[in-house]
């Protein structure tokens, strides 16, 4: 692995910019550097001065790093990760993941794959992780939901915890939708009958 | 909703209405399209979604298109610009200090191109005098209209964009923010950007481009050509499909109802009033109120206006030449100017019984210069004294 790559990586994403560090760290790269504030990026890249730039898909500033391309005031002339026509799979690989990398200098690609395999693995993963966390938020949310109803129905119709429950699903099996909705439609008829 | 399934890719800007009003009016439902459309970030996004398949057609800059099937800065992928999604609609906004210097500096009515342009080269020879730093001026993309039209005018007046001025890239959503906090002094953007200056009180709407070139192509539709060739059926029914929504647009009676959906907030997500002053070409200039009015402001349908002209992308690409991006060649040129294609338009749409006649002879109407011939690049381009080649 290569210790003297220089890598910066531009990500709003405080969570996802770290887990894509430690992986970069694991893998042997020691000098990377994270950027989240893209006010002047490109007067902290040419100070920063990397070999590789990884910079997230969802960040309006890839336009800037472009510009890269044209300035003659560049010590260094970057040259995107997506040069190789040949390569069409990492690219739709990347692009998919969300992520998008640029070479700085003559930096040979194959020295560099690697470390957009590795990008686009954790970009994945960030993913998942986030996909995940979403799920468990909301159905968190759905069980907040069912318990209130659940209170709802106890008092009003004098049931026990198993009862109420029973009955809510049964109505959502009967009426073909999920328990957390007919939960929220018993809890808006409450409020609306207070 | 069932039909074709296509995905098109676009940015939140006010000349993407026909293809938002194309698929939120129900125009490509009737066609039996089914479209997703995808709000992005960037154009590196959209043109690389593009170019790799996830998109089937975009809201693109006219010369991202002419880069990408050149290979400029990136891989080439051919791309073919079948309708022209809307002509000028960008505008130089300055700051208050800069608006200031140049009025002050000026021998004449500084709504005229000329005039604002020797002013600048004024106030640019004052501050070099004293020693300042350069000014600096924010465009959207580095094949970007944006970019060659403040090229154009300040080189013009003897200004050098590289040597006397910085120009850097700012996404259009951060411009008025860099305008603010005084990272930049002006800028060339699309709408609703400049008037959202204005209304802030921190620019003033300098130029309308149109007010430098009277007839500029700006964003295109743009699919690689190999999807073309591959789905002829499915372009004439997006392209019909586009060529009713700009109708739609430019008919006044439907003004107020295209205002709302393009402010939709997944759409571009400001202000209806604000998107109606850019469709109806009266724009508040200055944060006293003062308005300016332009029937050229900006064009999406009318004066035949959407159908694609091999001159503007030969303009586009003497401009690629003029400053460094491209090398000059008659094969160069030849594959620039088949990246428009009328031909494809007219399939769809039926050609026009006659061309439409503008104003200017040679359909660019630059404010300074010869007339442009686009069988003669190299006298448009020896003309300039000023030029990175």
């Amino acid at each position: 692995m290569d210790a003297s790559l220089k890598i910066v990586i531009v990500d709003e994403n405080p969570i996802r910019a770290a887990i894509l560090e430690e992986g970069l760290r694991e893998a042997g790269h020691v000098q990377v550097v994270r950027i989240e504030d893209t006010t002047r990026l490109l007067a902290r890249v040419y100070a920063i001065d990397p070999d590789v730039i990884l910079i997230d898909l969802e960040n309006p500033s890839r336009d800037v790093l472009e510009q890269m391309f044209q300035v003659s005031r560049a010590v260094k002339r970057p040259v995107a990760m997506f040069v190789d026509q040949s390569d069409k799979a990492s690219i739709e690989a990347a692009v998919d993941a969300g992520v998008s990398a640029y070479i700085v200098g003559s930096l040979r690609k194959d020295r560099v794959k690697n470390i957009l395999d590795l990008c686009i693995s954790r970009f994945n993963a960030f993913a998942r992780l986030q996909d995940e966390l979403d799920r468990t938020r909301s159905a968190l949310e759905e069980r907040k939901v069912i318990d209130r109803a659940k209170g709802i129905l106890m008092n009003a119709k004098n049931l026990s915890e198993e009862a109420a429950y029973a009955l809510l699903r049964k109505t959502a099996m009967n009426e073909n939708k999920k328990i957390a909705e007919v939960a929220q439609s018993v809890i808006t008829a409450a409020e609306l009958f207070k | 909703m069932s039909g074709e399934k296509l995905r098109i890719g676009f940015i939140p800007l006010a000349d993407a209405a026909t293809v938002i009003v194309a698929a939120d009016k129900g125009f490509t439902a009737q066609e039996g399209l089914d479209v997703e459309l995808v709000r992005e970030v960037s154009w590196s996004n959209i043109r690389d979604k593009l170019n790799v398949g996830l998109f089937d057609a975009a809201h693109l800059i006219a010369p991202i298109a002419i880069a990408s099937s050149l290979g400029l800065g990136h891989i080439k992928v051919p791309i073919a610009a079948p309708f022209v999604l809307g002509t000028n609609g960008n505008a130089i906004t300055v700051s208050p200090t800069l608006h200031a210097a140049i009025a002050e500096a000026a021998d004449g009515d500084i709504t005229d191109p000329a005039v604002s342009g020797r002013a600048l080269a004024r106030v640019v020879a004052r501050r070099k005098a004293k020693g300042g730093e350069p000014m600096t001026f924010g465009m959207t993309f580095p094949f970007s209209t944006h970019n060659y039209q403040l090229r154009f005018w300040m080189a013009a007046a003897g200004v050098d964009p590289d040597e006397d001025v910085r120009l850097v890239v700012l996404p259009p959503p951060y411009m008025v923010e860099s305008l603010a906090n005084k990272h930049v002094d002006g800028f060339c953007v699309g709408a609703p950007w400049n008037s959202v200056a204005v209304d802030l009180g921190i620019g003033f709407i300098l130029h309308f481009v149109s007010e430098i070139l009277a007839r500029a192509a700006e964003k295109v539709l743009g699919v690689r050509s190999t999807w073309a060739q591959e789905n002829p059926d499915t372009l004439t029914r997006l392209l019909r499909a586009h060529g009713r929504a700009a109708a739609f647009i430019e008919d006044l009676a439907n003004r107020d109802e295209v205002s709302a959906m393009l402010a939709a907030p997944h759409r571009i997500g400001v202000a209806a009033e604000v998107i109606r002053r850019t469709l109806d070409g009266r724009l508040k200039v200055a944060p006293d109120g003062t308005v300016r009015a332009s029937a050229r402001y900006l064009l999406v349908g009318r004066e035949d206006a959407a159908r694609p002209d091999p001159v503007q992308a030969a303009w586009l690409y003497a401009q690629m030449v003029r400053w460094g991006q491209a090398p000059l060649s008659p094969e160069l040129l030849a594959v620039a100017e088949g990246v428009f294609r009328p031909d494809l338009y007219d399939a769809a749409l039926g050609k026009p019984l006659e061309p439409f006649v503008g104003e200017s002879a040679d359909r660019i109407g630059a404010f300074a210069g010869p007339a442009f011939d686009p069988n003669d690049v190299a006298a448009h381009l020896a003309a300039w004294k000023i030029g990175r080649r």
